[in-house]
């Protein structure tokens, strides 16, 4: 098989320094959201679609790090959303009436945000090195079943803790979120998991994915990079949680269930295990086309009840998705390929190297 | 005291259902190296099987007892057709893939059919919950003091189902010609296969096998809690899922032992701290058995051989 990380390791003559070039998407990427968040400021509806995608991009991302580069299989991601975006909604209810002092209203409020953000990753993060460690001594199967009692777990102590208000939720939470910061987190992500895939690190993580065992005898710690593969996971689906809570009106232990750890379960593999664009292009139409059949449906008209049966078939669909991949097609849209890889030969090309 | 007593046997109760579901869970285990991540959502299937029987029958019918055994039979033998189409279908073409498509393959199954289950489309359920006929009229059978401690009439029956079930399932490993070959499959099946063991077909059997044994498990615990639900798959088989991992996963009196110390927990836990904790239970007692005994109980960490 093709080291996948290659590509990023060749080209270290391009015409940008390489210093540069892990930053260079970001400088980019920011006047394009500035603007995006200008001209968007007229409609919430598609502020708050960019936004679901946005968190679901990170969540796809993060989780392939896990799943598709290190081949464990968390089936919890979900559960570390929930841990993030609780302790984020606390963190920013409590500081709701501080403002730091000597800076406008609006970037003490951002710093904040930030902060609460960066409490509820490290949370998650702190959730999953606990999660981890017991389980990632084993196989990848217990990885499974863990992270999904774990998902569980949290539901259960949230429901019983007053002060994650309970089964109702946490609500008034100050909507701090905007489409520029989610992206900023998604190339942050993105970013992350580029670098990893291509450094020594993810060397390691693509042994321990192709054979658990040689990884071991060619004297890879196997538990030391899965563990930090799952800690970074998760430190990034904290953040997706907090950025998630900090755009929608309430949280309750319902939007964290197992049935979002699937969604995003589905966008990885759908994607390609271990192929970071992949699971972007899977989480956009992943995300869209429910919201595009529900519109569809609702504009048909009439049978209202139609646009709602769309939540409801999407699940079972999904478990039938996985299923006939796996049969057909088990690498899903990409493999371990990058979106550049499969482009058609006219495209631009990245450089094979190291071959 | 009596408390005490009471609890034990509540405890009991639950804890040999949870045997029954995590006797399959460690048979296939066994034999494929899987975790049938669908085993509980397949009894989930087969108790919605028995209460259509059930319904079928009537009201009269299905208290009678050879209601109770048409109601039995209908939902193992269902099982093990469903059982055995998943093994066919879903996992036979993917045995000799790296495992994980396998894995990814069972959570699949298991997604489609709990929320398959959960639509209102034709003959399928809908999401709410469904009251499971009284086909074993409770009453109580045992009473001690001023209702200090109650035995139930269910309570007795399902335990002596459960109990005679895994004692024909003992038979049948360490017995018969089929459980012979199935150890050696389990032993190591690209040997059993060269010896002139059938593989195919005693994996297939033992999916069969672990369906009708988890079909017979979820009528118990329909009837113990008098309701069916799609989501009821999902929670027993994970509980399940952690007494067979407590005993040592691929160890069959592992897996009854551990169902019984996990059915003992709960009840205490229930019984003694907070009842809303129950779910957490299982899971909290999973990661500290991974943390100090992954091998569980009567099981071993074997290294992996090449």
């Amino acid at each position: 098989m093709a080291t996948p990380g290659a590509t990023t390791l060749s080209d270290d003559t391009g015409p940008i320094p390489p210093a540069l070039r892990g930053i260079l998407p970001v400088l980019l990427a920011l006047p394009v959201l500035a603007l995006a968040e200008w001209t968007l400021g007229a409609s919430p509806f598609a502020t708050y679609l960019l936004s679901v995608v946005g968190v679901n991009i990170i969540l796809a991302v993060s989780l392939n790090i896990v799943n598709g580069m290190t081949g464990q299989f968390s089936i919890g991601h979900a559960g570390f959303m929930a841990v993030g975006a609780y302790i984020a909604g606390v963190t920013s209810l409590s500081l709701k009436e501080i403002g730091i002092p000597g800076v406008p209203v609006a970037v003490s409020d951002q710093l904040l945000f930030v902060e609460a953000l960066l409490a509820g990753g490290v949370s998650a993060a702190l959730c999953g090195f606990l999660v981890g460690l017991p389980s990632l001594r084993l196989r990848g199967d217990y990885l499974a079943i863990v992270t999904l009692g774990f998902g569980e777990i949290i539901r259960v102590f949230v429901q019983n803790t007053e002060a994650f208000g309970r089964a109702l939720g946490l609500s008034g939470i100050p909507q701090y979120s905007s489409v520029a910061m989610v992206y900023f987190w998604v190339f942050l992500v993105v970013l992350v998991a580029r670098r990893i895939a291509g450094s020594s690190h993810g060397r390691s993580l693509w042994a321990i994915r192709e054979d658990e065992v040689a990884a071991e005898a060619m004297g890879v710690d196997t538990t030391g990079y899965k563990v930090r593969a799952f800690v970074i996971s998760s430190f990034f689906a904290g953040i997706a949680g907090g950025l998630f809570a900090h755009f929608v009106p309430i949280i309750n232990p319902g939007s964290f269930t197992f049935v979002k750890s699937m969604e995003i379960v589905v966008m990885v593999v759908l994607g390609g295990l271990g192929s970071t664009t992949g699971a972007i292009v899977a989480a956009i139409f992943l995300t869209l086309l429910p919201e595009g059949l529900r519109s569809l449906f609702g504009a048909m008209g009439a049978e209202g009840s139609l646009a709602q049966k769309v939540d409801q078939i999407r699940m079972p669909v999904y478990g039938i998705l996985l299923v006939v991949l796996m049969l057909a097609r088990p690498q899903g849209l990409f493999g371990t390929k990058e979106l550049w890889d499969v482009l058609p030969r006219w495209l631009p090309r990245k450089k094979k190297g190291l071959t | 005291m009596s408390q005490l007593l009471q609890h034990l046997i509540n405890g009991l109760a639950s804890g040999t259902i949870y045997a029954l579901v995590a006797l399959g869970y460690t048979m296939v285990y066994g034999v494929l190296k899987l975790i049938n991540f669908a085993h509980g959502d397949v009894m989930m299937v087969g108790v919605y099987m028995g209460y259509a029987t059930a319904f079928a029958l009537g009201r009269e019918a299905q208290r009678s007892l050879w209601g109770v055994v048409v109601i039995f039979a209908v939902a193992m033998g269902g099982c093990a057709l469903l059982g055995f189409l998943i093994e066919r279908f879903a996992y036979r073409p993917l045995r000799e893939k790296p495992r994980l498509t396998a894995l990814i393959t069972a959570i699949g199954i298991s997604f489609a059919l709990s929320y398959g289950f959960q639509l209102d489309i034709g003959f399928l359920p809908g999401a709410s919950p469904r009251a499971f006929p009284e086909v074993i009229v409770p009453t109580e059978w045992f009473i001690v003091g001023d209702r200090d401690v109650v035995v139930w009439n269910w309570q007795v029956i399902s335990f002596l189902i459960a109990v005679s079930l895994m004692g024909a399932l003992q038979f049948l490993v360490y017995r018969t010609r089929f459980g012979k070959a199935m150890r050696a499959v389990s032993w190591d099946h690209r040997t059993a296969a060269l010896m002139g063991i059938p593989t195919d077909r005693i994996i297939a059997l033992t999916f069969m096998l672990s369906s009708a044994l988890a079909a017979g498990a979820g009528l118990l615990y329909a009837i113990k809690d008098t309701s069916v639900s799609p989501l009821m798959g999902l929670y027993v088989g994970l509980k399940a899922f952690v007494a067979a991992v407590i005993g040592g996963i691929g160890n069959v009196p592992g897996a009854v032992v551990g169902a019984l110390l996990l059915g003992l927990v709960e009840e205490f836990v229930v019984g003694y701290a907070a009842s809303t904790w129950r779910d957490a239970v299982a899971f909290g007692f999973l990661i500290l058995v991974l943390l100090v005994k992954p091998g569980g109980l009567f099981g071993r960490v074997a290294a992996e051989k090449v």
